[in-house]
């Protein structure tokens, strides 16, 4: 049964509630409004919150100056590509330990999951040298493989957590039926599957593409992807507020966006499974 | 049930995942170990042979070792007890009754979905800055003496950022598991007249405090490497060189990769530390 709330309390907690809200949002809700001021507005005292001319030639400065579209698609190729590659290899051990468990799959999970305790500090300069010495520094190519071995863990956790809610009694059925092993797997296993995918692929891209300690170590010119690009405003060019706004905001747009439908993943997978 | 075979199909289907980890794990690591024994300058002479435990004890003992541990424990000890207590409050707020619920846990995530170079660069320049900051405009609304937060209040600073960005994610898992509480049996502690502190106390911390544990944890390691907030912000200057930041310098700007590693292998010790207790959690929950 529902609590019985009267109005007068829960348009207290709407209240507070939004205000909290509003407040936490407040930083990138003011990024977003400055993106479209004029230099002189963005810094006008006292500021300015509505009451500007709207303009667009921030984003047209940034994308003419520091060639945007190239640093996004830097982005997209090692955040999907690192996905794409981590989910693949996931797939078959996540099906393999949640379906055929042996008495060593616990200590594989968990010694998985202790390689993504390894501070990345630890092993920069072993990573930075094999780097120059495959040629792998500032490609993409060699991004997207270390950036997939870092959220690996993380996606085998997950996809775990979801083939093990996929009841065993329908493989069994589909056994007693005749299935074949790849039967079973495309035509039993792959469709109760695919939600809980989606769900690993949104989340790993969203962590692939806000990861900045590699792309800032690993990246120079040819492979940096958003983070390095936003980094390169630290100074003294960030203090063209309009400008940074306007780059900040096309680099954290897409996110947000594919942030907002990933809250419930968020937690499964950032937990490993430990709070659903 | 499972067959020989069907055992071994599954261990071939475990084998890449398996294998990869295990390179990405030893590889790096066997190198990082390796160069802590060694003299090796990459830009002033390379390898200069074996010099034992000497660039452990250097490295602790030099002038920057204890101010670096200092600020890496104030920061990660200022954040978690920021987002931890906000996050309790936030979280029981958020699980009350109210109009536009989802709207505002949208609002609420939302941070968290920022790269850490946007965030540290946008409160740095757009709210930090000394003259035209948006802190700077309030401060001197109310008649106050703007600050120049990055320099004068660094270890405030980079705390305020960094909470910023990880009170969502506390926020999101107490939220969660402040969902799973029986409503009934606090409902019941309601007509049986307990105060809300009371409440608190005895009904909702206690059932809280396996997913405050995790947050702690996962935090923790988390916190302890933050690189990109430090790197575009201060640059490790006035007091916020953290260790994560002391060993990026050794090994990278002044290329003394011995006595970076190991720091390194101090760090991954530590971070070790944190995760055996993470694990045991996480791995109680595996049985269950």
């Amino acid at each position: 049964m529902a609590r019985a709330v009267t109005t007068r309390r829960k348009s207290l907690n709407t209240a507070l509630a939004w205000a909290v809200g509003l407040l936490i949002f407040f930083p990138i809700l003011w990024t977003i409004l400055t993106s479209f001021k004029t230099e002189a507005q963005a810094i006008a005292s006292p500021p300015l919150f509505l009451n500007f001319n709207w303009t667009l030639e921030n984003y047209a400065i940034v994308q003419e100056r520091s060639d945007y579209m190239r640093f996004l698609w830097n982005s997209v190729i090692i955040a999907g590509g690192s996905t794409v590659l981590g989910v693949i290899i996931a797939v078959p051990a996540a099906w393999a330990m949640a379906f055929v468990p042996s008495k060593r799959t616990k200590d594989i999970l968990l010694w998985m999951l202790s390689t993504k305790m390894l501070p990345a500090v630890g092993v920069l300069y072993p990573i930075y040298l094999l780097f120059i010495r495959l040629g792998l520094l500032d490609t993409r190519g060699g991004l997207v493989v270390v950036l997939m071995l870092i959220n690996l863990p993380i996606i085998v956790w997950m996809l775990y957590t979801y083939f093990r809610e996929i009841p065993g009694e329908i493989l069994e059925a589909a056994r007693m039926d005749g299935a074949t092993l790849k039967e079973e797997i495309l035509y039993v296993l792959t469709p109760m599957a695919i939600p809980g995918i989606a769900s690993t692929v949104l989340l790993n891209f969203i962590l692939a593409w806000n990861e900045a300690f590699w792309t800032l170590n690993l990246t120079a010119v040819d492979a940096a992807p958003l983070t390095a690009f936003i980094a390169s405003y630290s100074s003294p060019e960030g203090l063209f507020f309009a400008k940074l706004s306007a780059a900040s905001t096309m680099a954290i747009a897409p996110i947000l966006i594919l942030g907002w439908f990933s809250q419930k993943q968020l937690v499964r997978g950032l937990t490993f499974g430990a709070v659903k | 049930m499972a067959t020989q075979h069907s055992r071994s199909v599954a261990r071939l289907m475990m084998a890449p995942a398996v294998v990869l980890l295990l390179g990405w794990m030893l590889v790096p690591l066997t190198m990082t170990l390796y160069f802590s024994f060694k003299k090796y300058l990459p830009l002033r002479g390379g390898d200069l042979g074996w010099v034992g435990f000497d660039n452990y004890i250097r490295f602790v003992s030099s002038s920057s070792f204890w101010p670096a541990v200092q600020a890496t424990l104030v920061i990660v000890g200022g954040v978690l007890v920021i987002t931890v207590v906000l996050g309790i409050l936030l979280a029981m707020l958020l699980d009350q009754p109210m109009w536009g619920q989802g709207v505002v846990r949208i609002l609420v995530i939302a941070p968290f979905f920022v790269m850490p170079t946007v965030s540290a660069l946008v409160w740095k320049n757009m709210f930090m800055d000394p003259v035209n900051g948006l802190l700077a405009h309030l401060w001197r609304f109310f008649g106050a003496e703007p600050i120049s937060w990055l320099s004068e209040a660094s270890m405030t600073s980079i705390i305020m950022i960094v909470s910023w960005q990880w009170l969502p994610f506390a926020t999101l898992i107490l939220l969660t598991a402040i969902q799973s509480l029986d409503s009934e049996q606090l409902e019941a502690a309601e007509m049986d007249g307990a105060p809300v502190l009371k409440r608190f106390y005895h009904i909702i911390l206690p059932h809280l405090s396996r997913a405050i544990t995790i947050v702690i944890l996962i935090q923790t390691i988390f916190l302890l490497s933050i690189f990109a907030e430090i790197f575009v912000t201060t640059g490790g200057a006035f007091g916020t060189r953290t260790l994560t930041y002391l060993i990026f310098q050794r090994v990278l700007e002044s290329q003394n990769v011995g006595l970076g590693s190991a720091g390194g292998v101090y760090a991954i010790i530590l971070a070790n530390i944190v995760a055996i207790f993470l694990m045991r959690i996480v791995g109680k929950n595996l049985d269950a």
